[in-house]
């Protein structure tokens, strides 16, 4: 479903990404750990070209895009709608409902008729669990709500993989569960997803694939009760040391 | 402290001369002609010029912020020169300037002159107030909308200039105030508007002290009828913020 291939990214002189390639398969939960400044996010947000890699190709589903030629804004655009993408501080757009918040995508960008729309939206957010909060503002709702928002509303463009940057981040300690269930909800129909996460009994629970990373490569990937019990590296075995303090 | 008698005195002759009956007659023979002033030159003219000149505005600070360097370029000479020059003096280039070159089309009646003039001025200064505006949204939204495969015109459309409008609508009804009291420069260009009607009483009545604390009280009328709807402007927009 995805393929990552010698993806390189560098801010300035900084390389965040060296060389990065990466396969997940439909249906397939992967979970990128890493500490911070190693990557990790933005190996994400290259997948939504949120960042333009400077080499490599990505292909999701079967689109392509190869950055070693120069890619134009249209081929970006229509990229874009394969993947959905959840931010770790939700940016929801403060100005509309929540209900309109994930009908945004479907009226905007695919033409779909606002009846429908708001229908769809509808059972999206009820999916998530917040049928009641249809019309309130962001603002009125906790962090947690705003988040499985955000999650309705990356889903309601159809995207055929679901992307997650530190999702509970930013989330007070006892919301964190509810937007972890909403995932995880996810996983089991089996969707496509990318989880970039500090939350490691979720990556145990419910990712197919973990992935250390670390300076801007993979340093090792592996099923989670492999790579959390028995790491092969010295650096994984360190950061897992770490956390596990 | 003790007032004089004589201060007293003083004061009760101003009183008497400034609202004496001649006077109260000639504020209520005014009042007719200044009001025409208002509601057919003074009002269209700020109207017409805000409405253009936020146009122009929008259209500057995108080109400011496009980071293509032609038009970001040309957006800054034209803030730099509208900034850097006198109003009353752009209002004198436009009107005598333009016109005394003997290219028909650059004749303008007083009025248009004065529009052109106003619109260019307004969208100088607006087009730095909806720029700093849009800066202040913050990035994740324009990240937020590309990743829901908005374009660039979509995301300023649909999400970023309505935030935007909310945080610029203190410094834009400056603004829209400040040109209120501007189009009385209008008068140095023969546009018939509240100040020059004053002006022409006054060349009639010789009561110039009266006559213009007049429309200075009319102006000031105006401009609090529009700070009121500034309010409700702002009650309205803030309704998704947390207060």
């Amino acid at each position: 479903m995805i393929s990552m291939q010698q993806i390189s990214k560098q801010f300035g002189d900084l390389v965040v990404l060296k060389d990065i390639n990466l396969e997940v398969e439909k249906g397939k939960v992967v979970v990128v750990i890493g500490p911070s400044g190693s990557g990790k996010t933005t190996l994400l947000r290259c997948l939504n070209i949120l960042e333009k890699p400077e080499s490599g190709s990505i292909t999701i589903d079967q689109q392509t895009i190869d950055f070693s030629r120069k890619v134009s804004k249209k081929e970006i655009l229509s990229f874009r709608k394969q993947s959905g993408m959840v931010f770790q501080t939700y940016n929801l757009f403060p100005h509309f409902t929540a209900l309109e918040n994930v009908m945004e995508g479907p009226v905007t960008v695919q033409g779909v008729n606002k009846a429908k729309a708001r229908e769809k939206a509808g059972s999206l957010l009820s999916k998530v669990g917040l049928s009641e909060k249809l019309d309130v503002y962001p603002y009125q709702l906790s962090g947690g709500q705003q988040q499985r928002v955000g999650i309705a509303r990356a889903m309601a463009i159809d995207p055929k993989v679901m992307l997650f940057d530190e999702p509970t981040s930013a989330l007070d300690p006892e919301l964190v569960g509810e937007v972890l269930l909403v995932m995880k909800q996810l996983a089991e129909e089996g969707r496509t997803m990318v989880v970039v996460t500090h939350e490691m009994k979720f990556a145990r629970e419910v990712a197919d694939e973990v992935i250390f990373m670390d300076n801007g490569v993979i340093i090792e990937s592996g099923k989670p009760d492999e790579l959390f019990s028995r790491p092969k590296e010295q650096r994984t075995k360190e950061f897992l040391n770490l956390i596990n303090q | 402290m003790k007032r004089s008698p004589k201060n007293g005195l003083m004061k009760m002759y101003l009183y008497n001369s400034f609202f004496s009956a001649e006077n109260i007659e000639i504020l209520q023979d005014s009042f007719l002609p200044l009001l025409k002033g208002v509601l057919s030159y003074t009002i269209p003219l700020t109207l017409i010029s805000f409405f253009i000149g936020i146009i122009i505005a929008v259209v500057t600070a995108v080109c400011r912020i496009s980071g293509i360097k032609l038009l970001s370029g040309i957006a800054r000479v034209y803030v730099s020169i509208i900034r850097g020059t006198p109003l009353l003096v752009q209002l004198f280039i436009v009107f005598f300037g333009l016109g005394n070159l003997g290219i028909d089309a650059l004749k303008f009646e007083p009025f248009t002159g004065a529009v052109i003039a106003f619109s260019l001025n307004t969208g100088a200064y607006a087009s730095e107030i909806i720029r700093a505006s849009i800066l202040s949204i913050e990035k994740g939204q324009w990240e937020a909308s590309s990743s829901i495969g908005m374009s660039y015109f979509q995301s300023l459309k649909r999400v970023i200039l309505p935030q935007a409008t909310r945080v610029s609508i203190p410094p834009l009804s400056n603004s829209f105030i400040g040109l209120v009291k501007e189009t009385s420069l209008a008068s140095t260009i023969l546009v018939s508007e509240m100040f020059r009607k004053a002006q022409e009483i006054v060349a009639t009545t010789y009561t110039p002290l009266l006559v213009y604390v007049e429309a200075a009280a009319i102006y000031w009328v105006i401009c609090f009828v529009l700070s009121l709807i500034q309010e409700r402007i702002e009650i309205r927009l803030n309704r998704y913020v947390k207060t």
